[in-house]
C-alpha cells in the first residue's frame, strides 16, 4: 500500500447540544494517497461539515486518530494545529472568504504571513500564484472589485501559496454561475494533474464527477467509497 | 511552537513575537485604522482631550506657581519682613471726620534695636520708612512711595541696580539729598533724557538721581489688604537719615474735610537670618518680642519662607487634583476605546476565522488587536500632546499668563495613553483570540 497522506482511523465526533448528544461522525476510517482527487458527498446533516472541519484541523476528533502526512494531528494543541493549517493545508471556501480590506496580492500572501517568511520571498510566491490562476493584472484590486469567479481564483491561489499537502475545497462552485464554476473545476483538474491532492466537499453530483474517488456519507458513516 | 501555554496568549504574544511580525502587525493595524478614519478619530477623542488637558493644565499651573515662587523669592527666603499697619480699631476712630489727633503706631526704632541685639541668628536688620508723596521733574509728576532706607537694601531684597549705583554709607552719613528710582517711574518722569545726574523734586526738596533699579517682580499683596492705601508700584529710595530729617516721624495728610496726622517711626523692617533652618524659630522670637512691646496689633510679620512652603503645598494639592482629573478622563477615554474595539472584534469575526484557518495562532490574533489598540491610543496621545503644547502657547499669548511646559509632562501623558491602550486593548484582543475558528468562519 502506498504512503497515505491522510489517514482517518475510527474517527468519532460528538457534540453536546444542551442535553442531547449528537453523534456527527460514528467511526469513520479511510485513507488518501498523494495526488488523489476525492469528492465527499452526502445529504445535509450527514456529517460533511464535521468531516471538513476535522480534515482541515479546525477541530479535533472526540476519539480515533487522524494522521496528516504521517503525523498524528488529532491530539495537538491549538498552536500546533494553527501551524499545521498554515503549512500543510489549503482552504477554498464556498463564499471565497477573502479579507475585504486587503488587495488580491495581500490576500494570497496571508498564509505565508503567519509563517514568518521573508517579505520578498512571500511576495514573489504570491505573484507567481496570481499569474498561475490568471490574475496577474488584478494584483492591487480589492476583492469587491472582482467577479465571483475571479474571487474564487484568488482563494485558490491563496490555498496554493504555502505549497500544502492537501487542498480542501468546500462547495467551491456553490456561489458561482455555471461558466465560472466550470473554469474553477478546470483549474482543479489541472492542479490535480500537476500532482496536487484535492478533497472536494459538495452536494452536486456533476461537480463530484471531476474527482477520481467518491466518498458518500450518511448519518455520520461512510455509505460508499468508489473509484470512478 | 507548541511550547507555550495556549491559555495565556497575551504572554505568548509578546514572548514569541519576531520583529518582522511586529512590524507587519503595525502596518496592518495602521491600514485597518486608516480604513475607518472617522471612527478611529472619534474613538481616540477621549484620550486626545485627556492628554491635552493634562499638559495644558500642568503648564498653566506650573507657570502660575513659578510666578508666585519668584515673587516670594524676591523677598528673600532667609528674610523676615515686619510691616507697620494701622490698627483696625484706630482706623475707625480716625474715620470720624471731627477727630484729628496724632496717631502713633507701627514699628519703632527701639524695636529694630531690640531685634538686632537680643535675638540670636539675626545678621542684618534693614529698616525702611515709606512716605507716600509726589515726585516731580519740572512739570511731570509721579505718585510714588518715597522710601527712606539703608545702603544694603538692594542686596537684602534681591534687587539690582540697573544703571548708576545705590546710595552709599557716605551719603547716609552726610544726609545727602540723593535718590534711586525704580524702573517703572523713569519713563513717566524722564521720557527723553537719562535721569542719572538730574534732580527730581519732592515737596520743596531736590534730590539728585544716582541710580535706577532693575524692574522687579511685584510684591505679593495679601497682607496689605488691611492697609489704607494700595501699594504703589513706584518707589524712590533715599537715605533713611535724610528721610527722617526731611519728614520727621509725623506725616500730616489732608483728606476731604479732615486732617490726619500719623506718627510712624519705621514702616518696614527686614530681618535677615543667618541660616535657613533658623528662619522659623527667629520668626517666632520676633513675634513674641513684638507682642510684648506692642499693646495693639499695629504690625504684621511676613515670612517669605513660610509663604514659599505654603505655595509648594498648594501646588502639590493642585497636582493631586489635576492627576485625579487626568486619571478619570484617561479612564473614560480607555473605556471608549475598549467599547469600540469590542464592536470591531464582533464586526471582524469572519476575518478572525479566516486568519485562524490560514494558520494564525491565538497569539497572532491577540497581537493584531492589541497593536491596533495601542496604535489608536498612541496616536491619540500624540494628537493630545500636540494640542496640549499649542494651547498653553495660545493662553500665554492671549491671556498674558506665564505657562511652563516641563519636559516630563508630555512624556508622562503620552506613556499613560499608550498604557491605556494596552490595558483596555487586552480584553477585546482576548475575546478575539478565544473565538472558535469553526464558529468564526460560519459567522455572517
Amino acid at each position: 500500500m502506498a504512503f497515505s497522506i491522510v489517514q482517518f482511523n475510527d474517527v468519532r465526533k460528538t457534540y453536546q447540544m444542551g442535553l442531547v448528544t449528537v453523534e456527527a461522525l460514528r467511526g469513520v476510517s479511510f485513507s488518501i494517497e498523494p495526488g488523489d482527487y476525492i469528492s465527499i458527498m452526502g445529504p445535509s446533516g450527514c456529517g460533511k461539515s464535521t468531516m471538513l472541519n476535522l480534515l482541515g484541523c479546525l477541530d479535533r476528533p472526540t476519539s480515533g486518530s487522524y494522521l496528516l502526512g504521517g503525523e498524528d494531528v488529532s491530539r495537538m494543541d491549538d498552536d500546533a494545529l494553527s501551524a499545521v493549517r498554515g503549512t500543510r493545508l489549503g482552504f477554498v471556501f464556498q463564499s471565497y472568504n477573502l479579507i475585504q480590506q486587503l488587495t488580491v496580492l495581500e490576500n494570497i500572501e496571508i498564509p505565508l504571513y503567519y509563517q514568518d517568511r521573508p517579505e520578498t520571498e512571500s511576495r514573489a510566491q504570491a505573484h507567481k500564484l496570481a499569474a498561475r490562476v490568471g490574475l496577474e493584472n488584478r494584483l492591487d484590486h480589492k476583492p469587491f472589485e472582482l467577479s465571483g469567479g475571479q474571487q474564487q481564483r484568488v482563494a485558490i491561489a491563496r490555498a496554493l501559496v504555502n505549497d500544502p499537502l492537501v487542498i480542501l475545497a468546500d462547495e467551491p462552485t456553490g456561489n458561482l454561475d455555471s461558466t465560472s464554476g466550470a473554469e474553477i473545476l478546470k483549474l482543479f483538474d489541472e492542479l490535480n494533474q500537476q500532482g496536487k491532492t484535492l478533497i472536494l466537499v459538495t452536494h452536486d453530483p456533476s461537480v463530484a464527477q471531476h474527482a477520481h474517488r467518491a466518498i458518500r456519507l450518511r448519518d455520520g458513516e461512510i455509505e460508499s467509497d468508489v473509484r470512478q | 511552537m507548541s511550547g507555550s501555554n495556549p491559555n495565556l496568549p497575551v504572554a505568548g504574544a509578546l514572548g514569541g513575537l519576531s520583529l518582522t511580525r511586529l512590524r507587519r502587525a503595525i502596518r496592518l493595524g495602521l491600514k485597518s485604522l486608516w480604513l475607518h478614519r472617522l471612527r478611529s478619530l472619534l474613538t481616540v477623542l477621549g484620550i486626545v482631550f485627556g492628554v491635552c488637558s493634562v499638559i495644558a493644565m500642568l503648564a498653566i499651573g506650573e507657570g502660575a506657581s513659578y510666578e508666585a515662587q519668584e515673587q516670594i523669592k524676591s523677598l528673600g527666603s532667609q528674610n523676615i519682613i515686619i510691616k507697620s499697619i494701622k490698627p483696625p480699631e484706630e482706623q475707625k476712630i480716625s474715620d470720624k471726620a471731627s477727630q484729628s489727633y496724632v496717631l502713633a503706631y507701627g514699628i519703632t526704632r527701639k524695636d529694630a534695636d531690640r531685634i538686632r541685639s537680643t535675638i540670636p541668628g539675626v545678621t542684618v536688620v534693614l529698616p525702611a520708612r515709606v512716605i507716600r508723596d509726589y515726585v516731580w521733574n519740572i512739570s511731570r509728576r509721579v505718585d510714588c512711595d518715597v522710601c527712606g532706607t539703608v545702603p544694603w537694601y538692594p542686596e537684602m531684597r534681591n534687587q539690582r541696580v540697573a544703571r548708576g549705583h545705590f546710595f552709599t554709607e557716605e551719603d547716609m552719613a552726610a544726609h545727602a539729598s540723593v535718590c534711586v528710582l525704580s524702573a517703572g517711574m523713569v519713563p513717566a518722569l524722564f521720557p527723553l533724557e537719562s535721569p542719572l545726574g538730574r534732580d527730581v523734586r519732592v515737596g520743596a526738596d531736590y534730590y539728585r538721581v544716582v541710580g535706577i533699579m532693575e524692574p522687579a517682580t511685584a510684591l505679593p499683596t495679601p497682607e496689605e489688604s488691611a492697609g489704607q492705601t494700595k501699594p504703589a508700584a513706584h518707589r524712590m529710595f533715599i537715605p533713611l537719615d535724610t528721610a527722617r530729617m526731611r519728614y520727621g516721624d509725623i506725616t500730616i495728610r489732608r483728606r476731604s474735610g479732615s486732617i490726619e496726622a500719623e506718627q510712624v517711626q519705621l514702616s518696614e523692617l527686614t530681618v535677615k537670618v543667618d541660616k535657613l533652618e533658623r528662619v522659623t524659630s527667629v520668626a517666632e522670637a520676633i513675634k513674641t518680642l513684638m507682642e510684648h512691646n506692642h499693646k495693639k496689633k499695629d504690625y504684621d510679620i511676613v515670612v517669605p519662607l513660610a509663604l514659599l512652603k505654603r505655595a509648594e503645598r498648594t501646588k502639590q494639592v493642585f497636582n493631586i487634583v489635576l492627576g485625579s482629573i487626568a486619571a478619570i478622563s484617561l479612564l473614560v477615554g480607555g473605556i471608549g476605546i475598549m467599547n469600540i474595539m469590542l464592536a470591531s472584534v464582533t464586526e471582524r469575526t469572519r476575518e478572525i476565522g479566516i486568519r485562524r484557518a490560514l494558520g494564525a495562532r491565538r497569539r497572532d490574533i491577540v497581537t493584531q488587536f492589541l497593536v491596533e489598540t495601542v496604535l489608536l491610543s498612541g496616536a491619540g496621545g500624540i494628537l493630545g500632546v500636540l494640542l496640549g503644547v499649542v494651547i498653553p502657547f495660545i493662553v500665554s499669548h492671549t491671556a498674558g499668563m506665564r505657562t511652563i511646559i516641563t519636559f516630563w509632562s508630555p512624556m508622562l501623558a503620552f506613556s499613560i495613553s499608550a498604557l491605556v491602550g494596552v490595558v483596555f486593548g487586552i480584553y477585546p484582543a482576548l475575546r478575539a483570540a478565544e473565538m472558535d475558528p469553526v464558529e468564526a468562519l460560519r459567522h455572517e
